[in-house]
């Protein structure tokens, strides 16, 4: 499979990237979203009881999508030691949350993906997967993770920017799309997706551009016929996803001159019905040392848990967790836009 | 500066600070306009793309191309849209060449 030229995030540090969203229009006429929270009384932002746990056991990824807010890439080192998944195990076990979802880069790149997978396995009510699908693809010895999947009944959730080609190898690499095409197939084989079945496979949608994207159901209407006729694929639910001005995006909005206007997009739609359904209200993130975060955007902007431990996964704390103020900046603009935004699609 | 700012789509709504009555009707009935009813909102936004151009519309070409790419039309749908406001333009003109033929027809001995 031949990848796009890799291009990684030209910000050195999280804190840049802070700066830049704190400058220009936030420093002089906008309102902050931390001054829009407290217009509606709901700063500082609280979290409700914990239902996820998201982990990302990895930054390394066959893929370099030219949005990524994770900058993964097959160069990328950072991996979970087999201590740390452990840790991980543990808080699982003790604690009542409903989902772990495992996140990466390509998270089944790592050598002990399925073995993590084993231990959570009887934990949680569900298991989510965000699965690239060209990674299936991409070596032999990843053409079985649809039957790996299903022997743990895992919830697939990949992306597919659109359901043509130029788009997606746009965004995702030169010839993703017909290497997702083939992954798709192959888990529909084993029953993913299927309206017969209950293996659940999603698939994600953030638009390939400056712009937000358009009504969730109108799109998994397109998604679902365009899927089905051309190439005979089923899916479950189509999950619309702003793309939030971090990382890859950030360097592409300023690099397109596309910055200012995508702020204002994002300022003009705040929509302060989906601050309830914030996934960081019930969504704990972990990075690959096991330090925790309120959500995975938070992680790549390095603004831990503010809680009153270390924030470290060794020293889990369900009290004060439950306890602390969720880290709140400009990029947070992006989950509350229009119908609003997470790793489950729309929260309004 | 000039003279069309693309910035200045955002203060589109002021129009109803100089006349609120009409300006408030307007944006209701505007808005009315482009829910999908017996045509898709979808259906709508590439006919409102292929009218901006139409009409030459710098604001509105800009509202549209992004809301055409928001509801997932192709680039080859959105320029043939193109071509469809084009045609109407280029078969207007060329249909007056009837009333120029009547004309001339008329005038000549
Ligand atoms: S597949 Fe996902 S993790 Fe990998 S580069 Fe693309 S967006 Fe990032
Ligand atoms: S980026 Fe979104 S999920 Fe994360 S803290 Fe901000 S609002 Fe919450």
């Amino acid at each position: 499979m031949t990848v796009k030229q890799f291009k990684y995030s030209t910000f050195k540090d999280p804190q840049s990237q802070l700066k830049w969203l704190n400058k220009g229009m936030f420093a002089s006429e906008e309102k902050t979203f931390n001054e829009n929270l407290k217009d509606l009384k709901k700063y500082p932002l609280k979290p409700d009881q914990l239902e996820i746990f998201q982990v990302n056991i990895g930054y390394q990824c066959n893929q370099t999508c030219s949005h990524c807010h994770v900058d993964a890439g097959p160069h990328r080192t950072e991996m979970m030691t087999k201590e740390v998944m452990g840790m991980c195990v543990d808080v699982i076990r003790n604690n009542n949350f409903k989902t772990v979802d495992i996140t990466g880069g390509a998270p089944e790149m790592h050598k002990l993906f399925r073995w993590f997978v084993e231990q959570i396995s009887d934990l949680v009510d569900e298991i989510i997967v965000r699965s690239n699908l060209t990674i299936i693809e991409s070596n032999k010895k990843y053409h079985d993770l649809p039957y790996f999947f299903k022997s743990h009944n895992i919830r697939v959730v990949s992306s597919l920017p659109y359901f043509e080609k130029k788009r997606t190898d746009s965004q995702r690499g030169e010839g993703v799309f017909s290497n997702s095409i083939k992954a798709l197939k192959r888990l529909n084989q084993v029953g993913y997706g299927k309206s017969d079945s209950d293996l659940i496979l999603d698939l994600v949608y953030n638009p390939s551009g400056a712009f937000l994207p358009d009504n969730q159901e109108n799109l998994e209407v397109s998604f679902k016929r365009n899927l089905l006729t051309n190439f005979n694929i089923e899916f479950n639910s189509l999950l619309a996803i702003t793309n939030l001005p971090i990382s890859r995006f950030l360097d592409f909005l300023i690099e397109s001159d596309n910055y200012e206007d995508y702020m204002y997009k994002l300022s003009d739609s705040f929509n302060p019905a989906a601050i309830n359904g914030l996934m960081c209200k019930n969504t704990l993130s972990v990075d690959w040392q096991g330090y925790m975060y309120d959500c995975d955007f938070n992680q790549m902007l390095k603004l831990r848990t503010a809680d009153k431990g270390d924030s470290h996964i060794s020293n889990f704390n369900a009290n004060q967790l439950a306890d602390r103020t969720i880290v709140t900046n400009q990029h947070c603009f992006g989950c509350t836009a229009g119908e609003g935004s997470s790793c489950q699609g729309v929260v309004v | 500066m000039s003279y069309y700012e693309s910035k200045d789509v955002r203060k589109f709504g002021k129009i109803s600070d100089w006349q609120k009555t009409l300006g408030d009707k307007f944006f209701s009935w505007y808005g009315e306009v482009f829910k999908s009813s017996a045509l898709s909102a979808k259906e709508k936004s590439i006919i409102a793309l292929a009218v901006s151009h139409a009409v030459q519309c710098p604001y509105c070409i800009d509202a549209y191309t992004e809301d055409a790419l928001k509801k997932g039309y192709t680039e080859e749908q959105m320029m043939e849209a193109v071509h469809v406001a084009g045609a109407i333009r280029g078969g207007a003109t060329m249909v007056h060449g009837v009333q120029m033929m009547n004309k001339a027809q008329k005038l000549s001995m």
